[in-house]
């Protein structure tokens, strides 16, 4: 079953993996991160692993699995 | 579970420095893929600008070089000439390369350098915190241009690509744009093609690449893509200017 | 074997025999003869590339480019040109960078002229480029001298990983003298550690000359200022000429110094002890042999094409135990011998 790691750490919170994400598996988490920022998280969904995610995130957050 | 996508090998595992949304970690990635996918770690050359990615040697698990605002192409040309077998990538924002560069790129573009140049347009100075550039649109509001950037004492945008496409040397021109996936996806096209040209001993590549500083727009990053669709992609058509081999050139 | 060759030209052949084929240039008289002769030689040459620049702001940033690969690079301007490369000069020091810029003064400020002068001393020792750094600087008085220096310069800015600028004027850029050279000279530095050549096999290496934290920029530059005091110590040089007994100390450099020499043997002839100091490295000067002579001579007089800059040197090495004066000319004039015995004179 294709999903996706993201790597809650070093997320900015920018939300572009949300925005193109085709399957609305990722969503903004509710707790902040060391930096301050409140991570995208994977909610668990149907992922396709298309990897769209990867393209956008700017601070190459997300591993993707299949 | 297999892993169908990690973090590119010519990129180290330093955090990058840039704000939330930016689109230099986005094209710094597609460089290192691009390097990985074609195997020319081993003969790079990443020249790092004056601008928000003068810090851009952090990360590449390259050769690098920090250059003088402006002069990196004219560095490029140095090393390019000194070791022609290596792959130079000069790196570039806007204020670098519009503005204090402007001859630097037009020469290195005349004489057909065999580098890359990735040219990030971002229509604002980022480092030194949000001036007008050359490429601010008309209106825009900058931290130099707080009324909106009006033609009668700051001129229009400067059309990099369009320009570089009036000379005959360079062999491949194209402005991508970071906006959306399709963009996305022919951005990194677009450097993988523009690197393997290279060395292949081509000649003059270059890729314009829109990119949001949200930051300095004074928007969240989505606000930015938005506004990218609206403001920026209009005024800077995306599209191939110049895509031609060697060989079909007439002298 | 002698060859008789224009000052521009022999510096350019030496350049080439100590490994120097890659130049980066733009016209600007007088030195325009170096990136001529560097366009008909390095083309010819396997490895050798000449280029004319857009700008010497482009050119000095060529050479930037091309000594961070490691091999020996080059440029050459006048004054004005000179002016525009003082920001890549200030990042090869920064960057730790070795390579030689030629420097053939001529007359300013602003345009100025296309005669010779010696205006641009502190231009080139006084750090015209910003921040802390230093630049070695050499002054050749002859044509031979040209090619000696040149090649001086290359080992130089090898050995300290430094700018090194070779500076005359307009004169010994422009006049014929028979020269000699050798078929090659050495390149034994082996900068492999450092240079960019590709990371094959290695971990990549970085050229910057960025320290964000102030503990870490100052700490990178009292390294540099340690380079420096070693420099002084050991790379000063200079020329005296009958000054074992002299009253009266000229110090000049570069194609004045060939005046000098001339008024202090008329002088001599006249039954003035006069002698004479020919700086040959203009950074690091040479302040010992000033002070020790300061304890015999009577009075110094600084003798340049200029309205006096390196006289301040001369007065710094004197530290006031004897009165420093000067004679200059400007805006191409150079002084004759009868002018600067009557200089000399008028002091007596």
């Amino acid at each position: 079953m294709p999903m996706i790691a993201i790597n809650e750490d070093r997320c900015k919170g920018c939300s572009l993996c949300v925005r193109v994400c085709p399957t609305h598996v990722i969503e903004m988490g509710k707790n902040l991160n060391a930096k301050g920022f409140y991570p995208a998280v994977y909610t668990g969904g149907k992922c396709t692993a298309c990897k769209v995610c990867t393209l956008i995130c700017p601070d190459i957050c997300i591993e993707v699995f299949k | 579970m297999q892993k169908v996508f990690e973090r590119p090998k010519s990129l180290n595992d330093r955090p990058f420095h840039y704000c939330p949304g930016c689109g230099h970690g986005i094209v710094h990635r597609m460089i290192a893929e691009a390097i990985d996918e074609l195997g020319l770690q081993d003969r790079t050359v990443f020249i790092s600008p004056v601008g928000c990615s003068v810090f851009a040697y952090w990360y590449f698990e390259t050769d690098n070089v920090q250059a003088a605002h402006g002069r990196a192409p004219a560095v490029g040309t140095g090393i390019k000439r000194a070791n022609p077998d290596s792959i130079v990538i000069s790196y570039q924002g806007d204020g670098d390369l519009a503005s204090s560069g402007t001859a630097e790129i037009i020469h290195a573009a005349a004489r057909g350098e065999n580098f890359t140049v990735i040219f990030i347009n971002n229509a604002i100075y980022g480092m030194t915190g949000g001036q007008m550039a050359p490429t601010t649109l008309v209106g825009q509001a900058t931290s130099t241009s707080p009324y909106g950037r009006d033609p009668k004492f700051a001129g229009y945008p400067i059309h990099v690509s369009e320009m570089l496409a009036t000379l005959k040397a360079p062999r491949y021109i194209e402005r991508t744009s970071l906006n959306n996936v399709a963009n996305l996806t022919r951005t990194k096209r677009a450097i993988k093609k523009a690197l393997d040209m290279q060395n292949k001993g081509e000649g003059f590549t270059f890729v314009e690449v829109l990119a949001p500083c949200p930051t300095n727009w004074g928007l969240d990053p989505n606000e930015s893509i938005d506004w990218m669709e609206s403001n920026l992609i209009p005024e800077y058509p995306l599209g191939v200017y110049r895509d031609v081999k060697t060989a079909e050139v007439k002298s | 074997m002698k060859v008789l060759m224009k000052g521009n030209e022999a510096l350019s052949e030496a350049a080439i025999r100590a490994g120097a084929t890659l130049y980066f240039g733009y016209p600007i008289t007088p030195q325009n003869e170096v990136g001529e002769y560097m366009s008909r030689r390095l083309p010819t040459i396997p490895g050798g590339a000449y280029i004319q620049a857009e700008t010497e702001v482009a050119s000095i940033n060529m050479v930037y480019g091309a000594v961070s690969t490691g091999r020996r690079a080059m440029t050459s301007s006048s004054s004005p040109g000179i002016s525009l490369m003082m920001e890549g000069i200030s990042y090869l020091a920064g960057a730790e960078l070795p390579a030689v810029v030629v420097s053939i003064m001529r007359g300013g400020p602003g345009l100025g002229n296309i005669n010779p002068e010696q205006a641009d001393y502190f231009q080139a020792t006084k750090g015209g480029g910003h921040g802390s750094y230093r630049m070695i600087v050499l002054a050749p008085a002859s044509v031979q001298e040209m090619t000696d220096l040149t090649v001086l310069a290359f080992d130089l800015a090898d050995k300290y990983r430094n700018p090194v600028m070779v500076i005359a004027d307009g004169n010994l850029g422009q006049m014929m003298e028979p020269v000699e050279l050798k078929d090659s000279y050495p390149n034994n530095y082996d900068h492999s550690a450092w240079a960019l050549t590709g990371a094959k096999g290695r971990k990549g290496h970085t050229i910057t000359s960025i320290y964000l934290d102030a503990d870490e920029m100052e700490d990178y530059i009292h390294k540099l200022y340690r380079k420096y005091g070693e420099i002084e110590r050991v790379e000063t040089r200079h020329e005296e000429f009958l000054t074992q007994d002299a009253d009266v100390v000229i110090v000049a450099y570069g194609i004045v110094s060939r005046v000098v020499r001339s008024a202090v043997e008329l002088l001599r002839a006249e039954g003035i002890k006069a002698g004479m100091v020919r700086p040959i490295t203009l950074w690091p000067y040479p302040k010992a042999v000033l002070r020790k002579l300061a304890e015999t001579a009577t009075f110094f007089l600084a003798c340049e094409m200029s309205m006096g800059q390196m006289v301040e040197d001369v007065q710094l090495s004197v530290e006031g135990r004897r009165p420093v004066y000067f004679y200059g000319r400007s805006g191409g004039n150079v002084p004759t011998p009868a002018e600067v015995v009557a200089a000399v004179r008028q002091r007596m």
